[in-house]
């Protein structure tokens, strides 16, 4: 027998010399070129554009400036105000890390809405909620088999009962990245789970593998009213999504990457919510990991949230 | 609610400085500084919130009074709703008889308004020590840069401390009930069962 027995293995031409097999490539070959030759005879030339490009992370400078300002363009025509997509990039040094005190949530949902209200989420048909705020038992502890996200009493908190919200966890071992066919998501730098909704392609592997329930899929087309929409976005976080994508909690990346704390921190009326540099001795979240008692949310999936629940009393 | 205007930030931290002693901003523990350039208790914060038109204090009350609690005349409000500490909490144990718009301390120190959370902090050191921190509380603005603090008063009534409960904002719609289940009757949805 000769070396080892080995799968014949079918090497694509380089559709450019020296360039690696890509989907511009692929598009360039003659039959997809036919069709899309086909497709720019009826289409404008931004939608061909669209479909040639490459991955978000291959994009050159300039060809992802020139992305930008055609989403600007688009968003900006169909919602009536100047609305700026930017792609701003981690930081150095930067590592986001999450602290949500159990001990002081009470459940008012104001988080959920001020998400909704940041991150330009389908208000009601369909209604997308990158926060769930479960409401648990004192009595059975993080129990998921008493818990209801659809609590509707008179006042918050109810007596014997305790909060606790639930959103993208920026794991670091994040199963929705793996099962991606298409890598339309992945984990930045700063630990940010991000997602290309253009790279989407909407087979939801993601939301099935994701076991915090964090991912949302858009089954219809979005309810975005104009008049609601948050003109300052980021082409990763909280521009405006097409029907048939995933979305979810971006720590919103729009503020985090320049500076400021996401928007349910900032809404929070009891300060339950804390957000800062796990690569920062002094940082709130670093604090609060040093001085309470932290935990992960499914810990023994092994997926290593950034997102932490402490009890501060 | 980002950068307040630096003249308020400049104006509070003098004013801070001028009422802790020397030596105290000597004793602080040096994690407790608040990413402040200029000093240990250099923050940027909410003003104090005063009821319109109540503040200062001293437009009323010009001089001491003999200091033993009793039933006031006024400020009916704040005697009904007093509930902090055991009963016998009473207005002059925070408030300086001499000087109506400064707090004390179990000391004598004097504390302006802006610095009430020092005042707090004598009974409730715990809590102080995860604030300064950024721990317990509420900071908006920039987790790397330039913050509000929120003052212990921004949140707590001073008179009746106890976070009050609130409404909550609309559940989430169940997803049968959002219009895409086309076999499920969107009338009469089945009805949900209890985890």
């Amino acid at each position: 027998m000769s070396a080892s027995p080995r799968l014949p293995v079918i090497q694509d031409a380089p559709a450019e010399p020296g360039a690696p097999f890509s989907r511009r490539g692929f598009l360039k070959t003659a039959a997809s070129g036919a069709a899309l030759a086909a497709l720019a005879a009826c289409k404008p030339a931004a939608v061909v554009e669209e479909l040639e490009r490459r991955n978000f992370k291959e994009l050159k400078k300039d060809e992802l400036a020139a992305i930008l300002v055609r989403l600007e363009k688009r968003y900006s025509e169909e919602y009536g105000k100047g609305v700026t997509v930017t792609a701003t990039g981690p930081m150095a040094g930067v590592n986001f890390g999450y602290g949500l005190d159990l001990s002081r949530c009470i459940g008012c949902r104001r988080c959920v809405y001020a998400c909704v209200k940041e991150n330009n989420q389908s208000r009601k048909h369909p209604q997308i909620q990158w926060i769930r705020v479960l409401q648990m038992e004192k009595e059975h502890g993080v129990d998921l088999t008493h818990a209801t996200p659809y609590y509707d009493p008179e006042l918050v908190p109810e007596p014997g009962h305790f909060y606790m919200p639930v959103q993208c966890q920026q794991c670091r071992h994040p199963p929705c990245t793996k099962v991606c066919p298409v890598k339309a998501t992945w984990k930045e730098p700063d630990g940010i789970v991000v997602i290309d909704y253009d790279w989407c392609i909407g087979c939801r592997c993601c939301t099935a593998a994701c076991p915090y329930g964090a991912r949302k899929f858009n089954w219809a087309e979005p309810e975005l009213p104009a008049a609601e929409m948050n003109p300052v976005t980021h082409y990763l976080g909280n521009r405006p999504r097409p029907k048939g994508v995933v979305e979810k909690c971006t720590f919103c990346i729009q503020r985090s990457r320049v500076g400021r704390y996401p928007a349910c921190v900032e809404i929070c009326p009891v300060g339950a919510r804390k957000f800062g540099n796990l690569l920062d001795p002094n940082s709130e979240i670093r604090q609060v990991m040093e001085r309470k008692r932290v935990f992960v949310f499914k810990e023994e999936l092994a997926t290593e949230p950034q997102f932490y629940y402490f009890y501060a009393t | 609610m980002t950068a307040r205007p630096s003249f308020r930030r400049r104006a509070l931290g003098a004013a801070l400085l001028l009422a802790i002693p020397a030596l105290e901003r000597a004793s602080e523990p040096a994690e407790a500084t608040l990413e402040a350039p200029a000093g240990p208790l250099d923050i940027q914060a909410e003003p104090p919130p005063f009821t319109e038109g109540i503040f200062p204090c001293s437009q009323c009350h010009d001089r001491a009074v003999d200091a033993k609690p009793k039933q006031l005349a006024f400020h009916d409000e704040i005697q009904a709703s007093l509930h902090h500490g055991p009963p016998s909490r009473w207005c002059l144990d925070c408030h300086d008889n001499a000087k109506r718009d400064f707090l004390h301390l179990i000391n004598g120190e004097l504390v302006p308004f802006t610095a009430s959370y020092r005042l707090c902090g004598q009974c409730h050191g715990d809590k102080y020590r995860d604030w300064r921190v950024g721990v317990h509380g509420k900071r908006v603005g920039m987790w790397n840069g330039a913050k509000t603090y929120f003052l212990c008063v921004n949140c707590h009534n001073p008179h009746s401390p106890r976070f009050k409960a609130l409404k909550p904002l609309p559940p989430p719609i169940p997803p049968q009930d959002q219009g895409f289940a086309a076999s499920a009757p969107a009338s009469a949805p089945e009805p949900r069962k209890a985890p």
